[in-house]
């Protein structure tokens, strides 16, 4: 049964999330790191027609070639006095990518390392740019050159500083930070780096596709839902006020007035884009491979829209100039200030101990529910617990013996959902007239849509002795179960452990094999995981004000879970493991518990 | 004739037959030079040394004046009964693959067990290191080649080293009396890309901000050598002015050189123009081409992520192309990364290389590093890496420094090696050939001794928060515990009143001897 208490946790939860995008709640960001607050630093760059330049003769040099023109890039980073290294590597992905139109990669990473005078290549700035299979982003390469060459001959860095362009985007920056850490997590195959510049300090990642800009959006979400620390944001944000740029968070403006509705209001919007964003685990940028090692990273994306005002190359360096100088005069790494935060705009901030009554609240239903089917006698130990409630009739075999089954099977099914799409690519894409990647798909869905087929599986099994302490049993065990999981993802993501909790905890709460089961079953399945991922892709969308009609949400879905495979295994991404080996079986026990005979 | 005073008082101090005869030798001598490099990779290195000599038996003969000797370190020498000293302050680091092997490496003689070694990585080098290093020159900075020590140009370089060298050395080949030895060098790097805004053209003038204008007085040689060496037979590459008096050809670090030669006790060459500028002209500039790098050089960083573990690595590249030598690799290693040796493993070109010594002593916490020495065959043309595995500790809260988070420094490990030359050096009497040849003399022409450095490593340890929250809430949690205690205490504890006793024999017989002198008993 469900009691008023669990109606109200439950609204108490959702409301508390609603409400941390008005004041009391959301704060102001200030700058916590006094190494990079007080000093006043002066940006002198100017080499806004050296950028154009270096960035055409890029473009071209890439048009000739068709990849990296790797030589010219070396030619051109020792020209400007950097000491330039490259590193190849190779990898095969899973199955295609067809996003990306991608599989059997190979490309070539180029950097070049400004050596600080006086100083024993003991801490590095990173400054890197991702280049993908088309022409974009020649503008970063060519702001980035002509940015090593002005910071080459000054003299007060303290640091090494390393400009970095990778190919095909993520994929080469994540080889190259594998390899400078020496480390193989995802099965990439690249050569040794010749040149080293001891522990990186933070990274600034550049995207930028035209000459001029109206504004920088920045992305601080990384691999895993990881952030880097609101010091760092705070900075790019000091320098955007500066120098004067329209500075955008989630590609949305900020919302200025704090006083009325409207600014809270447009707050919640952003809140839920930085949510969803967050909760996705992908890197959005090449910085989120950085935060894995440590390294504070952001990416700036330069946005050319139809706005009047424009800002040129110069503009964007000088604030890139000002970040770096501020972070050479770091003594220590960026601690001071957040790291688990949320962001309503991009000058407020919710920090964890205010947002994590809105987890707590949700989960607080699961443990009451618990607590009421332990208090009914409901126990593993047939017998043990004397509970002051109603004297139950001594169940017997409802033990562990009986759980066993269902738990297994589910367990099972998540294994094989976990293993089976890519390990059995190749035989789909013989028998059926389809693609890998959409071999790969097909059979997530296929197994996904099986395990709904459980209960008449394990019905054989189960005995049947004591029919309504055996559901209450699995009930118990799969409240536990999901108390446990949702309990620990909400303190390492959570966006995505709220997301989880505010679809999961009501039906989970619900589920019992009386009533009316086909309403309980459409609503069980309308909040599995899998119908979560769809939903939210509506209301990414909606957010952003670019609506999705249904067969367009149809394709994107079919898109976005290749793509959580793909950077399971390219990345190391844990949202795939997670849904399929830990959720997913979690919510088959429940759809367990509503068929439960 | 400032110069003479001591040398006056020197003689009249010596009871002897010599009297007030001047022309009794002198027992000690200075010697000094400064060598010009330009670097493979268009920089420039500017190497001073200073040499002072003095046959003298400091800790046996009761010496109590001093001339050319600083008092400050005969006393030394002499009251601690000091065999050897190298003390070296340096900033920045020497990029042995772009520069090549160094000149001045640190001492040669390594028996480790007797020999002391420390190492202070977080040290920075300032003027007020300067200052006094310059004032145990004979001539200060007032002559000769010390006048070149602007400080403000010494510390706008890109590396600086500076040091002091105490050594014995044999007055004669059976080695029956020794001298002491006292070398002052500074070596630095000039940064040719940001002063010379991309020429690479330089001048004394434009390194120093001075110019050479006397030679020091109580030197008895002062020297500056150029390395005019053209490695590809053309002679109209580069051009340097004014034109040496001579030049001096010989085999350095394996390589053939040629210097030009200035004398600055030659007095046509200061008196000619007043003073010397020596400038080098690139006639061609030189290629910007990759510099090949030297046989041997090393690269040393810290692999793995997260705070728990990690792995300390060392590549040795060896680009000899046909010659395999052996390389002595010394290892301290601060306690609180817990090395596993049973990790230890070094591979060259996939295969496993088996050291031919292995010394580890193992660390004891707070008290002493992880001291690991190994003698490590490099096969000819190979990178071999060397990987230990460590785990990071947990301090006591007081042990972490000011700035924890910034992360704690593990000193460079040193690799000392027999490198083969490329040509055959001949045998040098190194109290005539130049200083900076007769640091280490060669023992055998076909091999050259090098000592490198690697980098420092940085590693983050596990750190608590340090912060004001912290620290609040270290606070509230005492005085929570301290008040809960106490409260719970009084609530709890049930009070009786207890009866008196009797009490012990000691107070019966204080009370019956009470009642006998009619006092109320206790």
């Amino acid at each position: 049964t469900v009691s008023i208490v669990h109606v109200l946790s439950y609204l108490a939860g959702i409301a508390w999330f609603l409400a941390l995008a008005f004041p009391p709640l959301t704060q102001r960001t200030y700058m916590s790191e006094n190494a990079m607050g007080s000093t006043m630093v002066e940006e002198q760059f100017a080499g806004g027609d050296r950028a154009r330049a270096l960035a055409r003769d890029f473009a071209a040099h890439r048009r000739k070639s068709g990849a990296l023109p790797v030589a010219w890039l070396e030619r051109t980073m020792r020209s400007v006095g950097l000491e330039v290294y490259t590193q190849s590597f190779s990898r095969k992905l899973p199955f295609p990518d067809e996003t990306h139109e991608r599989y059997m990669v190979s490309g070539t990473n180029v950097y070049g390392i400004l050596r600080a005078p006086r100083a024993a290549s003991t801490e590095s700035l990173v400054l890197t740019v991702p280049c993908g299979s088309d022409s974009t982003n020649s503008q970063a390469v060519g702001l980035l050159l002509a940015l090593a060459a002005h910071f080459r001959g000054q003299i007060y860095w303290a640091k090494d500083i390393i400009f970095l362009v990778t190919e095909h985007d993520l994929l080469g920056t994540e080889a190259w930070l594998e390899a400078y850490h020496d480390v193989n997590v995802t099965g990439m195959q690249s050569s040794p780096l010749q040149g080293r510049a001891g522990a990186i300090q933070a990274a600034v990642a550049l995207e930028l596709s035209s000459d001029m800009v109206t504004s920088l959006d920045v992305a601080v979400e990384g691999l895993n839902g990881q952030l880097p620390n609101l010091d760092l944001l705070n900075l790019f944000q000091t320098f955007c006020q500066k120098g004067g740029l329209l500075c955008t968070l989630q590609g949305k403006l900020q919302p200025q007035d704090w006083t009325s509705l409207d600014g809270p209001l447009q707050g919640l919007q952003m809140l839920l884009l930085m949510v969803l964003r967050q909760a996705s685990g992908r890197p959005h940028g090449s910085h989120g491979l950085f935060l894995r090692y440590r390294v504070e990273a952001l990416t700036l994306r330069g946005i050319n829209s139809f706005r009047q005002y424009k800002y040129d190359l110069v503009a964007v360096g000088k604030a890139l100039e000002g970040m770096f100088r501020k972070l050479n005069h770091l003594l220590e790494r960026l601690h001071q200030s957040f790291f688990l935060y949320l962001l309503p705009a991009l000058s407020r901030f919710v920090s964890i101990g205010l947002y994590m009554p809105a987890a707590g609240f949700l989960l607080l239903v699961l443990g009451l529910k618990i607590s009421s089917l332990h208090e009914a006698g409901v126990g593993l130990e047939p017998g043990g617990s004397p509970g002051p409630s109603v004297p139950l009739p001594p169940a017997q075999g409802v033990g562990l013996a009986s759980l066993v089954a269902p738990l297994l099977i589910s367990q099972a099914m998540g294994l094989a959902l976990y293993v089976l799409p890519v390990l059995g690519q190749h035989v789909a894409a013989q028998h059926f007239p389809v693609a890998e990647a959409e071999a790969v798909v097909l059979t997530l869905l296929a197994i996904y849509a099986a395990g709904l087929a459980l209960p008449h599986n394990t019905h054989r099994v189960v005995s049947t002795q004591a029919p309504d302490r055996g559901w209450m049993v699995l009930k118990l065990v799969a409240l536990i179960y999901l108390a446990l999981q949702l309990g620990c993802i909400v303190l390492t993501n959570f966006s995505l452990g709220f997301l989880l909790a505010a679809t999961m905890v009501p039906t989970a709460a619900l589920a019992k094999p009386h009533g009316s089961r086909t309403l309980y079953a459409v609503l069980l399945v309308l909040t599995s995981p899998a119908a979560t991922l769809f939903g939210s892709l509506f209301l990414w969308r909606e957010l952003q004000e670019a609506p999705l009609s249904l067969a367009e949400g149809w394709q994107l879905f079919l898109a976005a879970l290749a793509q959580g495979v793909l950077e399971h295994h390219t990345y190391g991404a844990l949202l795939f493991p997670l849904l399929s080996l830990g959720l997913y079986p979690c919510w088959l026990l429940f759809w367990n518990v509503l068929f439960w005979k | 004739m400032a110069a003479a005073m001591p040398l006056a008082l020197f003689v009249l101090l010596l009871p002897g037959p010599g009297g007030w005869c001047l022309a009794e030798p002198q027992r000690d001598s200075l010697r000094e030079e400064l060598v010009i490099t330009p670097l493979p990779s268009g920089d420039v290195a500017a190497t001073f040394q200073f040499r002072t000599r003095w046959d003298s038996e400091l800790q046996r003969e009761g010496v109590s004046h001093y001339r050319l000797f600083p008092k400050a370190l005969g006393q030394l020498i002499a009251k601690y009964s000091l065999r050897e000293l190298h003390l070296s302050f340096t900033q920045g680091f020497w990029r042995t693959r772009y520069w090549g092997p160094p000149f001045l490496q640190a001492p040669s003689d390594t028996d480790h067990y007797f020999l002391r070694y420390a190492v202070l990585p977080r040290e920075v080098v300032c003027t007020e290191n300067l200052t006094p290093w310059k004032k145990l020159l004979p001539c200060s900075s007032k002559a000769g080649l010390s006048v070149l020590l602007k400080a403000d140009r010494l510390f706008h370089t890109s590396y600086h080293s500076q040091a002091v060298h105490i050594r014995p050395v044999c007055r004669n080949a059976r080695c029956t009396s020794i001298s002491w030895e006292l070398r002052q060098t500074l070596s630095v790097v000039f940064d040719a890309f940001i002063t010379g805004q991309g020429k690479k053209d330089w001048s004394l003038f434009r390194m120093f901000s001075r110019t050479l204008t006397e030679p020091c007085p109580l030197a008895s040689e002062s020297r500056v050598y150029v390395d005019i060496t053209n490695y590809n037979q053309d002679n109209e590459t580069l051009e340097v002015n004014p034109a040496p008096t001579t030049t001096y050809q010989d085999v350095i670090l394996g390589t053939r050189k040629t210097y030009a030669v200035y004398d600055l006790l030659d007095t046509a060459m200061i008196h000619n123009s007043r003073n010397l500028n020596i400038q080098l002209k690139w006639k061609r500039p030189p290629e910007n081409e990759f510099p090949p790098g030297p046989f041997l050089h090393a690269q040393r960083y810290v692999s793995g992520y997260g705070l728990q573990k990690g792995e300390l690595s060392t590549l040795l590249y060896n680009t000899h192309p046909y010659r395999a030598f052996p390389v002595l690799l010394l290892d301290t290693v601060p306690w609180y990364l817990r090395l596993y040796v049973h990790t230890l493993t070094i591979t060259s070109k996939g295969k496993d290389n088996k050291p031919s010594y292995i010394h580890y002593q193992p660390a004891q916490d707070r008290l002493q590093p992880h001291l690991l020495e190994m003698l490590i065959q490099l096969p000819a043309n190979s990178v071999t890496k060397v990987s230990i595995q460590f785990e990071r500790a947990l301090l006591k809260w007081t042990e972490y420094t000011p700035d924890p988070n910034h992360g704690f420094y593990v000193s460079p490990s040193v690799l000392s090696a027999l490198v083969p030359s490329m040509v055959a050096a001949k045998p040098v009497d190194w109290e005539e050939s130049p200083l900076f040849n007769s640091l280490f003399p060669v023992s055998d022409g076909s091999n050259y001794f090098v000592r490198l450095y690697t980098e420092p490593l940085l590693v983050n340890l596990p750190t608590p928060d340090f912060s004001m929250p912290y620290n609040v809430i270290c606070l509230t949690c005492t005085v929570v515990a301290v008040c809960y205690g106490s409260f719970y205490n009084l609530l709890t504890r049930t009070f009786h009143i207890e009866e008196p006793r009797t009490g012990g024999l000691a107070k019966r017989l204080a009370n019956f001897i009470r009642r006998i002198r009619g006092v109320p008993p206790l």
